[in-house]
């Protein structure tokens, strides 16, 4: 039972992080707290579904154009409007991120998302038994892909200009921007390489939750808190942040009686608060990021 | 005086309304008003104080269903219950202050969504009590042989008395020592510590009054709707309270107003548009946030400033001068 819970929790903390690592890129050098990246997420999701099921492409060709639906709305975000809004505040840019997911919603809606649709799993061969724990084929790919998009940003970070270029970005923008660095360009690298990330969350959690307008709206609200736990800025600490929430919150469904189970988000989100206060900056944050004054 | 004169005037006109309006015109005023109280003590907390708070519905719910269950069992009257009910509302915001100490930024944002997300599971799980997800209606109550109690004329006079008191003291609260304390702690919190703010007793402060305005809208709420249920103040909610007070500009007293009428006005303008709702909704926003990068009050001061004034035409610009004499501001 338990082993059970902590591994299933794994599974749903690894969609978490995955979804935080992409919300974090995009906030590490803009600044902006993407709070479109639930409906950007559905949007590129809902593209794959369109092409696999009404235009009968192959399901990974499909999911391989969720994830560049995802980096192209990132170019069409940044370039298209967020440019146009540099002297905003953050704050109102936040906003307009809400916009850009509302314009989403209503997109995919006149394209025919109405009520909720069933997502197709890329692997639903038979779950494996280790012991007494049950191990669907998705969970393992959901570990795969976590464990691939993590070691992916590690490489990019630490070995690539781009991201060599986006880790000054973050720390110091005036300082990048003297020393050559395209800021803006590389925002938008950010958007897009987050919101192709954001596809790739989507098209896992899909198959588990059923694909509607707002289905992606709730892990985000979790990747957030994922991403808080872990420390806002550390791309680490989102992962970290993630696993331990969803085991967290796996195991208090699993083991509180029926009438208590229900809130356990209440319950994940008070841990959270006891964790920052007495680590106001996360379990992986740096001290200076995330706060001004 | 002359401004106060203005201001009379501005009030007497408003209070002449339920002559012109039917009945579903104020209700929906009376609407704006439960949004226009609760984002002016958001826009003390957010906008002046610069502590971000994206759970500001769980204040709302708790001021609603205070003033209800108040009605409901000690059988208090509106009078008594709304007040009441607004300071259990800030008394929570006290005990949210506690984490709130130490967090700043997008950590004091996830803090108040925990708080939000707590309340609103929370509450049918007192079914007994709160009638769970299917929510309870609110008593009838009458003042004076007049039955308050979702009748639009009456609670436009109790919104409008409302809003009135709420945003004279919200002003004076601002141009205070206290609203200057405020800002600085927004500004900068280390320098504001250093010229003897104590950053506690002014935190603990904003945190009370903003969460005191917004359980004063919930009970508005309540007894204007009649009825409430924990699905209202979700998450939408706040970030909605979020978004009035940065279209209208944050920083300021009219900038809320603004922006809760916008919030109020738009989507009922839009129900005629079956299906663009929410493209226009969405573009609207971002259109705001790119032309007016510190929102429609923003906007409406950079355009009124007195050396734009000059070159307007001169019934225009009788006209701006006259209102800014009257303390536009």
């Amino acid at each position: 039972m338990l082993a059970q819970l902590i591994v299933s929790g794994l599974a749903a903390g690894s969609l978490y992080g995955i979804m935080a690592l992409g919300l974090i890129l995009i906030y590490k050098t803009t600044h902006i707290l993407n709070f479109g990246q639930g409906d950007m997420a559905m949007f590129s999701t809902f593209i794959a579904l369109l092409l696999f099921q009404s235009y009968g492409l192959p399901l990974l060709a499909a999911l391989g154009a969720a994830l560049v639906t995802g980096g192209l709305l990132g170019i069409v975000v940044d370039r298209g409007l967020l440019r146009w809004a540099k002297n905003a505040p953050v704050t109102s840019l936040f906003i307009a991120t809400l916009g850009i997911g509302m314009i989403l919603q209503a997109i995919a809606l006149w394209m025919g998302l109405i009520d909720s649709r069933p997502f197709p799993y890329v692997l639903r061969g038979r779950p494996l038994f280790i012991g007494d724990v049950v191990l669907r084929q998705h969970d393992l790919l959901v570990f795969g892909v976590a464990l691939a998009v993590s070691l992916l940003f590690f490489i990019v970070f630490k070995f690539t200009k781009v991201g060599i270029a986006m880790r000054a970005t973050s720390q110091n923008k005036r300082a990048a921007q003297l020393m050559g660095i395209n800021v803006g360009r590389i925002g938008t690298w950010s958007w897009a390489l987050g919101l192709g990330t954001g596809a790739i969350a989507g098209c896992l959690v899909a198959p588990i939750v059923f694909l509607d307008l707002q289905s992606m709206i709730f892990v985000m609200i979790k990747a957030i808190a994922a991403a808080v736990l872990g420390g806002f800025t550390s791309l680490p600490g989102a992962v970290v942040g993630g696993l331990v929430l969803g085991v967290i919150e796996n195991l208090f469904s699993g083991y509180m009686p029926t009438a208590i189970a229900p809130l356990k988000t209440t319950f994940v989100f008070t841990l959270i608060i006891l964790v920052l206060v007495v680590r106001p900056h996360g379990l992986l944050g740096e001290r200076s990021a995330g706060g001004h004054g | 005086m002359k401004r106060a004169i203005f201001w009379t005037v501005v009030v007497a006109l408003l209070a002449l309304l339920p002559l012109v309006l039917r009945s579903y015109n104020l209700y929906l005023l009376n609407l704006a008003a439960v949004k226009i109280i609760a984002a002016i003590g958001l826009a003390l907390l957010t906008g002046f104080t610069g502590q971000l708070s994206i759970g500001h519905a769980g204040f709302l719910a708790i001021g609603a269903y205070g003033t209800a269950l108040l009605a409901q069992y000690a059988g208090l009257p509106f009078w008594v219950g709304i007040p009441v009910a607004g300071l259990l509302s800030g008394l929570a915001g006290f005990i949210l202050l506690v984490p709130a100490l130490r967090l700043t930024a997008i950590y004091l944002a996830i803090a108040t969504l925990a708080f939000g997300t707590a309340v609103v599971e929370a509450l049918p799980r007192w079914a007994s009590v709160t009638g769970g997800y299917q929510g309870m209606s609110v008593p009838r109550e009458s003042f004076l042989g007049v039955t308050v109690t979702r009748n639009d004329v009456a609670m436009f006079y109790l919104a409008l008395v409302m809003v009135v008191v709420l945003l004279w003291v919200a002003r004076n609260i601002v141009r205070s020592r206290v609203g200057r304390a405020f800002v600085a702690i927004r500004d900068k919190s280390a320098a504001a510590q250093a010229c003897g703010v104590s950053l506690a007793k002014y935190k603990a402060l904003a945190f009370f009054l903003s969460a005191l305005y917004a359980g004063l809208a919930g009970g508005l709420y309540a007894h204007v709707v009649g009825y409430i249920s924990p699905a209202e103040f979700g998450l939408g909610k706040s970030i909605d309270l979020f978004i009035m007070i940065a279209l209208g500009g944050m920083a300021s007293l009219p900038g809320p107003v603004l922006g809760a009428l916008f919030l109020t006005y738009l989507p009922h303008w839009l129900s005629g548009f079956r299906g663009l709702q929410s493209i226009i909704y969405g573009s609207a926003l971002i259109g705001v946030v790119i032309f007016m990068p510190f929102g429609i009050w923003g906007f409406v001061r950079k355009w009124t400033a007195p050396d734009k004034v000059q070159s307007l035409p001169w019934p225009l610009r009788a006209a701006v001068e006259f209102v800014r004499g009257g303390g536009g501001r």
